[in-house]
């Protein structure tokens, strides 16, 4: 579904010059280069044949180090490779290694979902850490590391592995955890991966999941000896960047088995080891977290000649577009299948809209999230009449800002990395009628009056992929944008004319 | 398919569905490579052994699901505490991320802080331009009247000095000169969050008081510690000092930063101790410290310029409540009015009326040292037995005044304490030694779940329940408050263990 609408553009480049006069000037002419309004292309510019329609281009800086002391929303290597990419490989032990904050503050915290004993075969919500203290700084923490991994094996015997996540410490002290790694697997037999993941590389979580990429291919892929058996079939395919938060890697494997497709392995969401292994087994990898994890599916592809090709599953419009072309990639016989679970859903998608869209229509969403979601839960609002205002990555490279040109309408604001001062100023001068970000950004939104839902943890709710998962999706934005609270801020004792505007929301 | 417009199934029941329940059989049979259904059996009762327990208690190294955090955090929750004041951690800027949503999940509230985002060539080079750069930023953007800085423990790695970088900060304009920039080092391999917040009160304090002669007055200071329950807790202890009529300044008092209105305002700042107030707090009579673990060398620090100073581990409950109200009342001379006494009475009351379902009740307790105390001396108040008194960050000393406590109560004896073990260990303890309840925090509802014991939320964080922090624990009002959640979970247990019709509910009665 294609929602004709556009943003007011010049509007937005003057919010953007309005903000910016707040920096002292070096750091105003940096951050200038992050933030811009998306313009219309050219019909002129037609797609050559099979290529997907741009309809702007968003043309930000990315990638870059975030200017000191401005508040900015990122994290770090530790947190894409431990809290992201490895985390939720669920039969896996994945040590904190260093001291006890990072393991601590991320345990449990991004809702990956999991089938498992915790505690005796899986190991998800669990917080692992060699706790360093001063002396491990000191001399070194190997042999503690050592240790550390001898007693793993001996308390939860029925791991199938064990991955360091490299804290800050480890790559300053000059620790040898790969030397630990090999001396290890020698002695227990089990894979061991150690990730340099040390929060002060690269410049936000993303070169964390490069890192945790690289260890997969140098560490799974590489250490593995012999042939694996296992027995494939034509329709063998790899979901790759669903971390099944809220069970979202559920409500999508459900459609792919459904239109005749096995799924070898899903990464990283409610993953085995066993199911890394297997996937150059597959002949097709399947993407959706294109920024976390298509560094593998490259290597995959060189190595292995595994085709790879991305999707989304947000919203209808989508998912029936993606189910036509990995069909299209097996030939008749599972288009065929893929169109009747396009149609056996049909009525679901149109009572859902039927039921939202009149509650929903015509509101504007600002977005700021990681990952993919900036760009691919655009059309899934769209699909319920709401219309994207602003939309902006944490820690996008130019690729993602590329593919954002896919989505996004003329005169949508676009902000990199934008920092606590830039979306407060944004939000409250574009005011729209639902904030999608993180839980940093949540309280200070909604003390704005302005109803908010988090787009990294599905705000505890979930699954959003998928058919089944685009009826929650639009149940929450429902719930969120028309809750009456929103009507109660102002006490009937005080006048406050400039607030009417948003709060008639929530009649 | 189970999905449908008017029921929306969110993933709770969605995936208890038949069409996923056979999905995530076929996902295990053929491809997971799963431990087999025997082996696990034998291990999951295997790890409820005293066998088991012997080798867990045994670890030398391996941390498992710890009940404690990082120094930054505290230091982090300390700035939050002062009139206007920003956070600013001086290191890797993923850890800044971090503070900010632990404490927000706990609070449900923003929670602002700033990172100087050193990356690899500050590790190389030391992160001196990050500070320069840094500190201009916040100082433009947010407009703090105090920036408070502490340190990742990439910055403590290497080595940076910051007392010296603010100095050359300040001489390169970053900030005025004569701006407050307070600071701690707060290596997270040192301690835990409580120690991050003993540091950066000690930093300000010292920031504020630095060449300053103390003229002895009659105001008396109050230094709350680390305390999730700030919010409810700090405005009971003014309640009782307003009302006992005494001159005191609350040093670090995060409760209205943590708890602002929603009315189309987002208050970055809002409350806190103000830096005249900090600065004059020089000059009390005394200063009392709730919590002994969280201010060591703070406390030092302040007997160090003369002042009486007097530790106490987290009032909670009758008997601590006294002793405090008693102090505060030695100190000042004011008398403890008869308003106060009547509360206590009410306290007393209820106490009495429940005795009956609170006596010989076992505990297995956890949380920071301090919070531990607290609990476990109202506990033995109420006739019921601490069993297992755990701290991750708790250390010799605080072992010792464990004990001392335990041993000063009939309802104590039972009781071991457990310093610096995890809740790893606790699943050990509470497998081999079982107990009717829980009192500690959210990470413990796995506990709860593996070993069937019901579980109080007394402790930080609690992220799965909504708002307890906004009513106090300490102080006889919280001291009420606490026993009617402590009553509430034992009835509700109670009433769960006798509703099977015909079978138990004889017992379901309609009057406890």
């Amino acid at each position: 579904m294609s929602l004709d609408y556009e943003n007011d553009g010049a509007l937005h480049e003057k919010i953007i010059e309005d903000v910016l006069s707040a920096y002292p000037d070096k750091f105003a002419k940096r951050r200038r280069k992050h933030l811009s309004v998306a313009k219309g292309v050219d019909d002129a510019d037609a797609p050559a044949e099979g290529e997907e329609k741009l309809l702007t281009e968003c043309d930000v800086k990315s990638n870059i180090k975030s200017i000191p002391g401005v508040m900015t929303i990122r994290g770090c290597a530790y947190a894409g490779s431990k809290g992201v990419v490895w985390g939720p490989v669920k039969d896996m032990v994945h040590i904190s290694h260093g001291p006890v904050g990072c393991g601590q503050y991320s345990w449990s915290q991004r809702r990956n979902y999991y089938i498992g004993t915790t505690g005796i075969d899986t190991f998800v919500t669990m917080q692992f850490t060699s706790d360093f203290q001063e002396k491990d700084i000191v001399f070194g923490g190997d042999k503690k590391l050592e240790k550390v991994i001898t007693e793993i094996d001996a308390l939860f015997p029925l791991n199938h592995g064990v991955s360091i996540q490299s804290e800050c410490p480890i790559g300053l002290i000059g620790d040898d955890i790969e030397a630990v790694a090999r001396k290890k697997k020698k002695e227990i037999g089990k894979t061991i991966v150690p990730v340099r993941c040390e929060g002060f590389r690269g410049v936000s979580q993303s070169l964390g999941h490069h890192i945790a990429n690289d260890a997969i291919r140098d560490w799974v892929f590489a250490a593995q000896e012999g042939e694996i058996e296992f027995e494939t079939t034509p329709y063998d395919v790899n979901v790759i960047g669903d971390y099944n938060i809220g069970g979202d890697a559920w409500a999508s494997r459900i459609l792919l088995e459904e239109m005749g497709l096995r799924i070898v392995g899903n990464w990283s969401g409610d993953a085995t080891l066993a199911e890394i292994e297997r996937a150059p087994k597959a002949k097709l990898n399947l993407i959706h977290c294109y920024r976390s994890m298509n560094y593998i599916c490259r290597y995959m592809e060189e190595k292995y000649s595994i085709q790879w090709m991305e999707y989304n599953f947000f919203g209808p419009s989508q998912i029936a577009a993606s189910l036509r072309s990995i069909a299209k990639f097996f030939g008749p016989e599972i288009e065929e299948k893929a169109e009747a679970v396009i149609a056996k859903y049909q009525p679901l998608v149109d009572a859902v809209v039927a039921k939202y869209r009149p509650r929903l229509e015509g509101k504007s969403v600002m977005l700021y999230v990681g990952g993919l979601r900036p760009r691919h839960v655009i059309t899934a609002y769209e699909d319920l009449g709401m219309q994207i205002a602003g939309t902006g990555y944490e820690f996008a490279h130019n690729d993602d800002y590329q593919r954002t040109g896919h989505y996004v309408k003329d005169g949508t604001l676009i902000y990199d990395d934008v920092t606590g001062y830039e979306l407060e100023k944004f939000i409250e001068k574009i005011r729209p009628d639902l904030v999608g970000s993180g839980i940093k950004e949540k309280y200070p939104v909604q003390k704005m009056g302005i109803p908010f839902r988090q787009m990294h943890s599905w705000d505890y709710s979930g699954p959003y992929h998928g058919y089944d998962g685009f009826a929650i999706f639009a149940r929450d934005m429902d719930l969120a944008i028309n809750n009456p609270v929103w009507g109660l801020f102002d006490p009937p004792w005080k006048k406050k004319p400039q607030s009417e505007g948003f709060l008639e929301a929530a009649e | 398919m189970p999905q449908s417009a008017e029921h929306v199934l969110d993933h709770a029941p969605l995936f208890r569905e038949p069409e996923y329940q056979e999905m995530f059989a076929r996902k295990r049979e053929q491809f997971e490579c799963p431990a087999s259904s025997e082996a696990v059996d034998a291990q999951r009762e295997y790890a409820k052994s005293w066998d088991y327990r012997e080798k867990n208690l045994a670890r030398e190294a391996l941390v498992v699901n710890p009940a404690k955090a990082c120094q930054p955090l505290g230091a982090v929750f300390a700035s939050a505490g002062f009139e206007k004041t920003m956070s600013f951690v001086h290191g890797s800027q993923g850890c800044v991320a971090y503070y900010r949503s632990h404490l927000s999940r706990h609070f449900k509230e923003p929670s602002s802080a700033v990172s100087s985002s050193m990356t690899e060539d500050a590790a190389v080079f030391g992160g001196l331009n990050n500070m320069i750069d840094g500190l201009a930023n916040t100082y433009s953007l947010y407009e703090p009247k105090m920036i408070a800085v502490s340190t990742t423990c990439m910055a403590e790695v290497i080595g940076d000095d910051l007392h010296a970088f603010i100095q050359t900060a300040k001489a390169k304009g970053s900030v005025p000169q004569d701006y407050d920039v307070p600071f701690a080092h707060t290596p997270a391999f040192v301690g835990s969050h409580v120690d991050g917040y003993d540091s950066m009160i000690k930093g300000i304090l010292e920031h504020f008081w630095k060449d300053k002669e103390r003229v002895a007055g009659e105001g008396i200071t109050l230094i709350p510690g680390f305390d999730g329950f700030c919010v409810g807790n700090n405005r009971e202890l003014k309640r009782l000092l307003d009302l006992m009529g005494v001159q005191y300044t609350l040093l670090q008092d995060a409760s209205d930063t943590y708890d602002t209105p929603s009315d189309g305002e987002f208050r970055m700042y809002s409350g806190g101790t103000t830096l005249e107030q900090t600065a004059d707090a020089l000059n009390a009579k005394a200063t009392v410290s709730l919590q002994k673990y969280c201010t060591r060398k703070t406390m030092d620090y302040i007997a160090g310029h003369g002042q009486e100073t007097v530790n106490l581990h987290y009032p909670l409950g009758v008997r601590a409540t006294d002793e405090l109200l008693f102090k505060i009342s030695e100190l000042t001379g004011k008398e403890i009015p008869e308003a106060i006494t009547m509360e206590r009475g009410r306290l007393i009351d209820a106490m009495a009326d429940s005795q009956s379902w609170l006596h010989g009740k076992k505990y297995a307790i956890f949380g920071d040292p301090d919070v531990v105390y607290g609990v476990t001396r109202f506990i033995l108040e109420t006739g019921g037995e601490p069993i297992h008194c755990l701290a991750t960050n708790g250390n010799k000393q605080w072992e010792e005044d464990m004990k001392a406590l335990l041993a000063s109560s009939p309802f104590g004896r039972a009781g071991q304490v457990w310093a610096g073990k995890d809740l790893w260990h606790l699943r050990s303890l509470l497998f081999t030694e079982p107990v009717d309840f829980i009192l500690g925090n959210s990470y413990a509802k796995y506990l709860e779940r593996d070993t069937g014991t019901p579980l109080i939320r007394t402790a930080f964080p609690i992220f799965d329940r909504h708002h307890h922090h906004r009513f106090p624990l300490m102080g006889y009002q919280g001291g009420l408050r606490f026993l009617t959640t402590l009553l509430d979970k034992i009835f509700d247990k109670l009433d769960q263990d006798t509703n099977i019709p015909s079978k138990t509910d004889y017992s379901f009665d309609l009057t406890r």
